[in-house]
């Protein structure tokens, strides 16, 4: 599929045309719950690229040799021995992070991004556009995830990057770091990322079924009462 | 007896899953869309969240803990939950034919479901006993439920509503997703987990 493609345009295409967050409405999970400070963005972020870049990279090497039947369990498997080297790694390096990511550094295992490039993209590509993709699609998260910390920490503790900005002239609305906060930022989010698309003549994301879930491209629908079949996985 | 049923109220009102610890997003926005779709996939997930913590918590603790493999916690248990999901669902295919087909759909998603990770792995963040886990996962189940039951309301109010068109859609259900999320917030202090 990716033949002789442009290589820049598969890592640029995580960025903003495929941003997994924003448009393909993939790890919500994760996006909602670590925006508090734009710092655990960037945690965060980095973490799940190198699982993605990690697990993309071993997928694609391995895809003739998995067989078709057990891909999904054999994805997890890979995935979840790289979340479990970038745990230790971060425990290891970075204990602040690893205290404010909590329980949701090894639920990058079920991050619904991971799992899905493995299937849409690497299970399908060879070693270098899926290295390429995972960073690409990394990027994409860890931007989201950095922008949707910077406005929740803007508003709700009037800092960035933990540097005061406006909270010595007004108070901060603490509702912003909240979860309701979370749900709220999120949904103008990709409301105006709906906006800028459909200005730039393309579809609104309306997927709340399939897309947005992990097994979209493996259960090809069968499995999503909504019945709407793991089109993202055809939009490849 | 009093912790049990502080965890239990912890689980689905204070802490509730869906709505303060944004687990279980994916399905909370993609099977809400009907009251009945909403409850069948609730059940399978307290059925499988509770189960799944009843499995890995003795392997954590008499296997994995003694052994100084504690780090292989994720790995294990995701592979435990994904054994089971599936074992599940061939007990059920023979067994209970009526009940597979109310859940067996679910099952297949509820083995990436960060609900069910999620929730085995706080158990031991929490330091929960066995039966602790076990109401605990029972509650974050029933919140589940409660939640999925609630959004489930709102968004045949949505379906009917003129909306504005960069908002129609996922943004929308965001957005009362928070409205609901911020009535949550009034639960709390009401239990002292």
């Amino acid at each position: 599929m990716a033949g002789k493609k442009n290589y820049g345009q598969i890592f640029t295409k995580g960025l903003i045309k495929e941003n997994p967050v924003l448009r393909l409405v993939l790890g919500t999970c994760p996006t909602l719950a670590v925006t508090t400070a734009a710092i655990n963005g960037i945690g965060m972020g980095i973490a799940a690229t190198v699982v993605l870049v990690g697990s993309n990279l071993v997928i694609s090497l391995l895809r003739k040799v998995i067989p078709d039947r057990v891909r999904i369990p054999a994805y997890i498997t890979i995935i979840a021995g790289f979340v479990t080297i970038v745990q230790m790694l971060v425990k290891a390096f970075a204990p602040a992070i690893d205290a404010a990511l909590g329980i949701y550094l090894p639920l990058i295992v079920v991050n619904c991004i991971i799992l899905a490039r493995a299937e849409m993209f690497a299970s399908k590509n060879t070693v270098l556009p899926s290295v390429l993709d995972g960073l690409g699609m990394g990027a994409g998260f860890t931007a989201t995830l950095v922008v949707m910390g910077a406005i929740r920490e803007l508003i709700g503790a009037g800092t960035l990057f933990s540097l005061p900005v406006t909270s010595a002239f007004m108070d901060p609305m603490l509702v912003a770091i909240l979860p309701p906060g979370g749900f709220f930022v999120f949904g103008v989010l990709v409301a105006l990322a709906n906006k800028l698309a459909k200005r730039m003549g393309k579809k609104p994301v309306e997927a709340t079924g399939c897309a947005g879930c992990p097994a979209a491209g493996a259960c090809s629908g069968q499995s999503c009462p909504s019945g709407q079949a793991g089109k993202e996985g055809d939009a490849q | 007896m009093s912790t049990f049923i502080t965890i239990l109220l912890a689980g689905i009102l204070t802490d509730n899953m869906v709505l303060s610890k944004f687990l279980g997003i994916c399905p909370f926005l993609g099977v809400s869309k009907k009251t009945d779709t909403a409850v069948s996939m609730s059940l399978a997930v307290i059925f499988v969240m509770v189960l799944s913590t009843a499995v890995t918590y003795p392997i954590y603790a008499y296997l994995l803990e003694p052994n100084g493999l504690a780090y292989l916690q994720t790995i294990v248990f995701i592979l435990v939950i994904a054994a089971l999901v599936q074992l599940v669902e061939i007990v059920l295919k023979r067994l209970a034919p009526p009940l597979y087909k109310a859940l067996g759909i679910y099952l297949p998603l509820i083995t990436t479901n960060c609900a069910v990770l999620g929730i085995t792995l706080l158990n031991f963040t929490n330091g929960y006993t066995y039966g602790e886990s076990l109401v605990n996962a029972l509650g974050a189940g029933l919140g589940f439920m409660l939640a999925m039951i609630l959004f489930s309301g709102v968004r045949s109010r949505l379906e009917a509503a003129d909306i504005p068109e960069s908002l129609q859609g996922l943004p929308i259900t965001l957005i009362a997703a928070a409205i609901v999320s911020l009535s949550f917030l009034g639960f709390a202090g009401i239990v002292q987990a």
